[in-house]
C-alpha cells in the first residue's frame, strides 16, 4: 500500500502546514486520491509577505553573479529530481513524453534566466549625457515583493516561467500555486531549499486563488503582481484592489510551454529605473587633448 | 559696518510685458484649427501674483474632447503613422526651434499665469522645454536602435493631462516623446495654467505640423475625466496628485489603455556631517523653495546628521532671511506667488497641522504683497517621523527637519514613506554617496545637488509616486508597444 504524501507549504525557508489546519485532496486522472495539500489561508499569505519583505533587502543586494550561481544551482537540483517531477506530472494526468519535455524545458529555462542575472542590467541601464557637470546614469533595481498567481493549467512550466525572471531580477516572491496541479510547486520548493536560495526569497502557498489572491493584491507591502491567463473578472478585481498602493500589475496570456516564451522583457517588467546625478568636479581649464 | 550696509535692498527690476501677445479669449486647438467650445463656456485665468484676469479660456465638454480624439485618430491613421520617421523628426526639431525663438515671451507668460519667478521660467522651465523637443526629435528615426531586441510600434492616440507647476515643461515632457514615437496627442493643461500650452499650440500651428497630430484642449477636471474615459484613446499619461492618479488607474480597468503616472512625492534630502555645509544649505533652499515648493520631487523632508544639525539649521534660517518673496516678474524674486487660492489654503492647512502637532515653526520675516497668493518660506523643526507634515505631500514652501545619528538610521527613515520619487544626498565622500544612493528607494537621486533636470535624464518614481519614466531613452518606452 502506498503512503499518501501530505504536501506542506513553503514560507520563510520552512515547510509549515497552513495555520488554518485545512487540507484538500488532489486526485489522479482516474479520480484516485494521490495527496493531501494545504488549503492555505489569508493569514498564510500575510506571513508569506512578511517573509518576502524581510528577504528582499539582502536578496536584491546580493551580487548579480551570486544570484546567477544560485539560479544555476536550482537547475542542477531540478535535474537530480527529474524522476519525482515526472511522477507527479504523470500522476496528475500528463502523458509521459509531454511531462519529460516540460521538465526539460524548465531546466533549460532556469539555466537561461541564471545566465541573465548578471547581464540584463547592462542592457537596461544607460549613461545619460546631461547638459551640466554631472555623471548621470540610470540603472534598474528590483520592484520589491512580487505576488505571483501561477499559471493554473500547467503543473510546472507555467510557474517556473513566471518565477525565474522575477527572482533573477532580485525581487522576492509570494507564489500561489495552481490549485488543481499543485504538487510540483511544493516539490519545487524543495529544489529551492537545497539551492542556497536565502529563506523568504520565494514563498509558495497552495489552495484557492479566489480566496488568497484578493488578500495578496490588497496587501500594502506587495509592490507588484504577476498573473497568467486569468479571466477578465479576476484581472479587473485584481487591478482594482492593487490601486491603493499602486502595485504594478502584469497580466500575461502566454503559452509558457513554447520554447521562445522567455526573455529579458519578462525581467524588465519587475524593475524600476533609478537615475543618479553624481557631481563632477570642474577645476582649471585643462582639457584632455590627447 | 554702518546700519545701512547691513540692510541690503535691491531696486525692483521688472521684466517687461509689452512684447507678449495674449488674446482676450482662447478657443480649443483641435485638428489644426481654433474651435469654440460646443457649449460656449469659458473660464477666467488669473495672475496669482495680483489676482488680475489675464484671459478667458475655453472649457471643453465631452463633445469637444470627442472631436479632439477623432482628429487625433484621423491624423494618426492617415498622416503621422505613415510619415517617414526622419520627416517626423524634422517637424519636432522645427517646434523646438520656434519655441526657442519665442522663449522670452513664453517665460513671461509662464510667470504671469503661474506665479513662478521669472528667473526660473526664463532660465529653467523654458530652456528645458525647448531642449526636450530637441532631444526627442532626434529619436524619431532611431527608435529601432533604442530597442534592438524587439519590434517596436507606436500606440496610437495619447491622452495627456498635465499639472500647473511646470505648465510648458510638462507639455514638452508629454508631447515630445509621444510624437517622436509616432503617436498623436490630445493634451489638457491644468485649469490655472493654460496659457503657455495655448501659446505652444500657436507655435505648433506655425510649425506646419499636420492638423490633428497635436490637439490642445483646456478645461477643468471634467474635461480631464472625459479624456481618460474616451474609448478611442490608447494611452493615458498623467502628471499630478497621487489621489487623481489612483482615480485614473481605476477608470481604465477593463480597457486596453496603457497608463503612465508621475505622481506625488515626499522626498528626503539628506545632509551628512562631512557635507560642504554652505553648499548644502543652498541645496536645501533650492530643494524646497524652488518654484514655491510646487515640485513633485521637492526635498520636503530634510534629514540632518545630529552633529551638524545646529549649524545647518542656523545657517538655513539665516539664508532664508535673504530670500526675496514677491512679484514673480521681478528678476530679484526668489519665491514667487502660490499658484492658486486653493493651493494656498492647502498649504496653510498643513502649516496649522504642523503647529498643532507640536513642531516648532520658523518663517521668514519678510513683507509680502497685500494682493495675490503668497506664503512665507516655512520650516518646521522638532518634527516626528509619524507626523502628518512629514508624511503627506504639502506642495508648498514648507520643510520638515529631522535629525539622525547613523547612516542606517537615515536610510530607514528616508525610505519610510509610501512615495519614492526622489532623494538628495550631501556628503564629500564618493563611496558614501553610492552607498546611500543605491539603498534609497526612489527614482531620481541627486548627489550634492537638487532639483536638476535634463531631457536625457529619465525621471519618475517608485512605489506610490507612479510608474513609467519621462526623459531619456527610457521615456520612449511609455509611448511604444
Amino acid at each position: 500500500m502506498n503512503i499518501l504524501k501530505t504536501y506542506k507549504i513553503y514560507i520563510n525557508g520552512q515547510f509549515p502546514r497552513t495555520e488554518s489546519g485545512r487540507t484538500y485532496v488532489v486526485n489522479d486522472a482516474e479520480g484516485n486520491p494521490i495527496a493531501n495539500v494545504c488549503q492555505s489561508s489569508k493569514k498564510d499569505i500575510r506571513n508569506a509577505v512578511q517573509a518576502a519583505r524581510k528577504a528582499f533587502g539582502s536578496w536584491s543586494e546580493r551580487s548579480a553573479f551570486n544570484r546567477g550561481q544560485i539560479l544555476y544551482r536550482m537547475a542542477e537540483m531540478l535535474e537530480g529530481r527529474k524522476a519525482q517531477f515526472l511522477e507527479e506530472l504523470t500522476q496528475q494526468g500528463q502523458s509521459l513524453e509531454i511531462a519529460k519535455n516540460e521538465i526539460q524545458l524548465c531546466i533549460d529555462r532556469i539555466v537561461y534566466y541564471a545566465g541573465w542575472c548578471d547581464k540584463y542590467q547592462q542592457i537596461l541601464s544607460t549613461v545619460n549625457p546631461v547638459n551640466s557637470s554631472h555623471f548621470n546614469f540610470s540603472v534598474v533595481e528590483p520592484t520589491g515583493v512580487v505576488g505571483i498567481l501561477a499559471e493554473q493549467s500547467t503543473g510546472l512550466i507555467g510557474f517556473v516561467s513566471q518565477l525565474m525572471p522575477v527572482i533573477a531580477g532580485g525581487n522576492s516572491v509570494v507564489l500561489i500555486a495552481s490549485e488543481q496541479l499543485p504538487l510540483c510547486a511544493i516539490t519545487f520548493a524543495e529544489v529551492l531549499e537545497t539551492s542556497d536560495l536565502p529563506a523568504g526569497v520565494v514563498n509558495i502557498l497552495t489552495g484557492s486563488a479566489d480566496e488568497m489572491l484578493p488578500t495578496l493584491s490588497e496587501h500594502m507591502d506587495v509592490n507588484a503582481l504577476f498573473l497568467s491567463n486569468v479571466d477578465a473578472e479576476m484581472e479587473n478585481n485584481t487591478q482594482l484592489s492593487a490601486i491603493d498602493n499602486l502595485k504594478r500589475v502584469i497580466v500575461k496570456n502566454d503559452d509558457w510551454t513554447k520554447e521562445d516564451v522567455q526573455g529579458i522583457s519578462y525581467i524588465s517588467l519587475f524593475q524600476e529605473i533609478k537615475t543618479t546625478w553624481h557631481p563632477i568636479e570642474q577645476i582649471g581649464g585643462a582639457t584632455s587633448t590627447y | 559696518m554702518t546700519e545701512s550696509n547691513n540692510n541690503w535692498e535691491y531696486a525692483p527690476s521688472l521684466e517687461g510685458t509689452s512684447h507678449i501677445q495674449l488674446k482676450e479669449k482662447y478657443d480649443l486647438f483641435i485638428d489644426g484649427k481654433w474651435v469654440k467650445p460646443s457649449n460656449n463656456r469659458y473660464f477666467d485665468t488669473i495672475n496669482p501674483s495680483n489676482e488680475e484676469k489675464l484671459a478667458e479660456i475655453a472649457w471643453a465638454s465631452d463633445a469637444d474632447v470627442d472631436l479632439a480624439v477623432k482628429a487625433a485618430r484621423k491624423a494618426y491613421v492617415e498622416v503621422w503613422s505613415k510619415m517617414k520617421s526622419s520627416e517626423r523628426a524634422k517637424y519636432i526639431f522645427r517646434i523646438a526651434r520656434l519655441m526657442q525663438e519665442h522663449a522670452r515671451e513664453l517665460a513671461v507668460i509662464e510667470t504671469l499665469d503661474g506665479g513662478k519667478p521669472i528667473r526660473e521660467s526664463r532660465d529653467i522651465d523654458v530652456p528645458l522645454a525647448c531642449n526636450h523637443f530637441f532631444y526627442y526629435a532626434g529619436w524619431a528615426d532611431k527608435l529601432q536602435d533604442a530597442f534592438p531586441n524587439r519590434m517596436i510600434q507606436s500606440l496610437g492616440v495619447a491622452g495627456q493631462i498635465i499639472p500647473w507647476n511646470f505648465p510648458l515643461l510638462m507639455a514638452a515632457w508629454k508631447i515630445a516623446p509621444a510624437l517622436a514615437a509616432g503617436n498623436t496627442v490630445v493634451l489638457k493643461p491644468a485649469e490655472t495654467t493654460s496659457l503657455t500650452a495655448l501659446k505652444l499650440a500657436e507655435i505648433i500651428e506655425q510649425s506646419g505640423l499636420p492638423a490633428g497630430v497635436v490637439n490642445i484642449i483646456t478645461g477643468h477636471g471634467d474635461t480631464g475625466a472625459a479624456i481618460v474615459n474616451h474609448p478611442d484613446i490608447d494611452k493615458i499619461a498623467f502628471t499630478g496628485s497621487t489621489a487623481v492618479g489612483k482615480l485614473i488607474q481605476k477608470s481604465v480597468i477593463g480597457t486596453a489603455k496603457r497608463v503612465s503616472l508621475e505622481l506625488g512625492g515626499k522626498s528626503a534630502n539628506i545632509i551628512l556631517e562631512d557635507a560642504p555645509i554652505d553648499q548644502a544649505v543652498e541645496g536645501i533652499v533650492n530643494g524646497i523653495f524652488f518654484n514655491q515648493g510646487h515640485v513633485c520631487c521637492a526635498g520636503s523632508r530634510l534629514y540632518v546628521q545630529e552633529s551638524i544639525a545646529e549649524e545647518v539649521i542656523r545657517k538655513l534660517k539665516q539664508r532664508m532671511q535673504s530670500l526675496y518673496v514677491g512679484n514673480p516678474l521681478d528678476k530679484n524674486t526668489d519665491v514667487g506667488a502660490i499658484n492658486s487660492k486653493e493651493q494656498l489654503s492647502t498649504i496653510e492647512k498643513y502649516i496649522n497641522i504642523g503647529i498643532n502637532e507640536g513642531a516648532d515653526m520658523f518663517q521668514v520675516e519678510c513683507e509680502i504683497p497685500s494682493k495675490g497668493f503668497y506664503c512665507r518660506p516655512t520650516i518646521f523643526t522638532n518634527v516626528a517621523q509619524s507626523s502628518v507634515i512629514s508624511q503627506e505631500e504639502i506642495f508648498g514652501p514648507v520643510l520638515t527637519i529631522q535629525t539622525f545619528r547613523t547612516i542606517d538610521e537615515v536610510i530607514q527613515k528616508a525610505n519610510n514613506s509610501p512615495y519614492g520619487l526622489a532623494a538628495g544626498v550631501w556628503t564629500d565622500k564618493g563611496s558614501r554617496i553610492f552607498n546611500l544612493t543605491s539603498k534609497l528607494r526612489a527614482g531620481v537621486i541627486w548627489a550634492n545637488t537638487y532639483n536638476k533636470f535634463d531631457p536625457a535624464s529619465p525621471f519618475g518614481g517608485y512605489k506610490e509616486s507612479g510608474f513609467g519614466r519621462e526623459g531619456g531613452l527610457h521615456g520612449l518606452e511609455a509611448y511604444l508597444k
